[in-house]
Formats: structure tokens, sequence, C-alpha cells
């Protein structure tokens, strides 16, 4: 089974994109900032990342950079989930090393759409 | 809206456009017919039916047969027609000794998410075409469709559908909330209202043609009117790509099936000379 980390300050949101993603046959696990999330990473590499930007403690875009740095953080398939929504913005989460990107709201074909996108779905 | 009200718009949407409407699925009825009663200036759908009834203006029934004619659509829809065309379809036209340009029709286009899909893949890989000038064009019924379509203006829902992000941001450009698609890119097409079902000729040929998710929503004998047309309009040596499993049963005279690529099909060359 497949692992995804779903990284977001929102219990609510996490609650919706784990339901989302185990139906599509993920296994989850949660973490509420970039902080929490890389220890997880750090004991165990997920398959997959949803990553929410605007985060208390460590944002999403700090939390990928020091992801990639980690040995074995290049494997994980990273998808941005953000209110963010403008090219720059985008931009620097693909430069970050980001795989895909939804922007907010999402619902659960656009997060199929994606995960196809990066052949996990 | 009662029984009798769903059943003249469904054999109204029969009639004109040869759809498959469902009269006992009165949800999809009313929640596609309430905006039109509400912009067509009816203070119910029931009085906008009523005047279908009496006086049928023309303008007021494709108005209603347009908003019940939109299907579900997305960027890149089912993936793998998208790559046909671009490695296999394109390279083979691109190779052909004529140098006429490749013609390709994306019908009943709706919102613009195919053909501009096919636009994209036409404009990222031009190194590998030898030079061959491509032309697009798109068609839908409906005029709303169509004027959507060609303002190049997508939600940001929409193109959250089929279209990979880094595709986004190299064919589209934020404009407040909407993603406009790259003028260079919208230029490419050409648009033009055609009715699949009936007579369109004007002798032009098309290299290739994409028709997908729009047999299964008509009724039968129009699907076979509908292939002919297609048909006749395919060039000679031209591809013709339907959604897998659509092909009605009556279409082996007028299509072969290409081996290996579920839903892509080329002319009949028996078909071809009969019809000449």
């Amino acid at each position: 089974m497949k692992t995804c980390l779903v990284v977001d300050d929102s219990r609510v949101i996490r609650k919706v994109a784990r339901r989302i993603l185990e139906d599509m046959g993920f296994e989850i696990a949660e973490a509420a900032d970039g902080m929490e999330a890389l220890a997880w990473c750090r004991a165990a590499m997920p398959d997959a990342v949803l990553l929410d930007w605007n985060m208390p403690v460590m944002n999403g875009i700090d939390f990928l950079r020091h992801l990639r740095q980690e040995p074995g953080g290049d494997r994980p398939t990273v998808v941005f989930c953000t209110v963010e929504s403008d090219v720059a913005h985008i931009r620097e989460a693909l430069e970050a090393g980001a795989d895909e990107y939804i922007m907010k709201p999402f619902d659960g074909d656009i997060i199929a759409s994606k995960l196809a996108e990066v052949g996990l779905a | 809206m009662n029984i009798e009200d769903r059943v003249l718009v469904a054999e109204l949407c029969a009639a004109r456009a040869g759809l498959k409407i469902d009269p006992e699925k009165t949800y999809f009825l009313e929640s596609r017919l309430a905006p039109v009663a509400r912009r067509e200036g009816f203070v119910s759908i029931v009085d906008m039916v009523d005047a279908l009834r009496n006086r049928s203006e023309e303008r007021l029934v494709w108005a209603v047969v347009e908003a019940l004619a939109a299907g579900e659509t997305a960027f890149f829809r089912d993936r793998e027609p998208f790559r046909l065309f671009r490695d296999v379809v394109l390279p083979t036209l691109a190779k052909r000794v004529e140098s006429r340009p490749i013609r390709v029709w994306s019908a009943a286009c709706g919102s613009g998410q195919e053909v501009y899909s096919l636009a994209i893949e036409v404009d990222e890989h031009r190194a590998q075409l030898g030079g061959a000038k491509i032309e697009l064009f798109a068609s839908d019924l409906s005029e709303r469709a169509l004027e959507k379509a060609q303002s190049g203006l997508f939600t940001q829902f929409e193109v959250q559908r089929g279209l990979p992000i880094r595709r986004l941001v190299a064919h589209f450009e934020k404009v407040d909330e909407m993603w406009a698609i790259a003028p260079k890119i919208r230029q490419m097409v050409r648009w033009r209202r055609v009715n699949l079902v009936s007579e369109f000729s004007g002798g032009a040929q098309f290299d290739v043609i994409f028709c997908r998710h729009v047999l299964g929503s008509l009724i039968e004998p129009m699907q076979v009117r509908v292939i002919e047309n297609l048909a006749r309009a395919l060039a000679p040596d031209g591809f013709l790509f339907l959604s897998e499993g659509e092909a009605p049963t009556g279409f082996a005279k007028a299509l072969t099936p290409v081996a290996g690529a579920p839903g892509l099909f080329v002319r009949n060359p028996a078909w071809r000379a009969a019809a000449a």
C-alpha cells in the first residue's frame, strides 16, 4: 500500500484529504506543520506528500527544501495543496522540487487528476 | 416540470440535435434549464416550456437544446488519445509527401479544453514535425459554448482538471480569478458552429477529427448519421478519434479501427468508393 503524508495546519482539511486519499487506496499519516512532517519523513519516507504552504512553525516551502536535502528525500512525490494561486508561488514551488500543485479549494476529482499526472493514481 | 414538459423538451432535443435526453431525469433537466429561463426573462421553467409549446421561437428552442447538450469536459481528457495524436498520428501525417497543411478538427468542442490540449501538443512538439503546417478547427452546436471557448478563459476549477501544473504555468496567465490561455495558443484555433447531425459539407477534408464523448449522448439513428458525416469529412488517409467503446454498431461500413489503439479509426477504403 502506498503511503501519503498529509501536511496541513487545518484539522478539517486533513480529514477531508484523508478521506479522499484513503478511498484511492493510500495509507495516511498526518502532520500539522513542516517540522512535524520532517520528523515523520526522517522516521519513514512516505511515497507521497500532500503539502499546505502557510503553516506555523515551519511552512510548506521550507519543509520541501529541507526534505529534498534529506537522505532519500528526493523520493517522495510532493503535491502542494494551498490557497496560494499566483504564478510566482507555483514557480517557486516547482523550483524547490514540488511535483504537482493544487490550488484550494479542491475536490476528489482534482486530487485524482493531479495524482494521475505524477503516476500515483 | 411535469412529465409532459419533460417529454416535450426531450423530443425537441432529439429532433434538433439528435440528443438522447432521459425525461425521467428531472433534476438534470431543471438544473440545466433554470439558468436559461432566468436569462430569457421567464418567471419559471414551466413558463418557458409553455412558450416553447405555443410559439416555438427558434432562438428559444436552441437556447434550450444547447443548455442540455453540454457535457463534461477536461483538458487532455483520457490522456492516451493525446499521446497517440502527438507520437503516432502527427508524425505519420507530417511525413506525407504533399506539402498541404495538416487539418485537425475538434468536433463538439464544448468550452474548448480538447482543442486547446491539441494546440498545446502541437506547440510543444513543433520541432519534431519537420516544419509541417498544422491548422486547428473547433466546432460546437452551442454559440455560448463557442464564445466561452474562444475567450480562452478558464476557472481555477477547470484548469485543475487534466492539466499538469507545468503546462498551466507554461501556457496560461492568471487574470484576476481566471486563467487565460496564451494568445499564441488561442490564435491557433478557428471556430465555427456546426450541428453534427445536419448536413455539413463545404467539401472541407480533415486529416484528424476528434469527436469524443459525443456519440454516447445521441439517439441511435443519429449516431450512425454522425459517423457517416464525420467519415465524409475525413481525408482518405485521415484519422478519427472516438471515445473508447463509443463506436455504434453501424460504423463498420465507413470506418476501420486501428489495431492496438482503442477509439482510433481510419476510413474504410471500400466505403469511400461507395460514397464518392
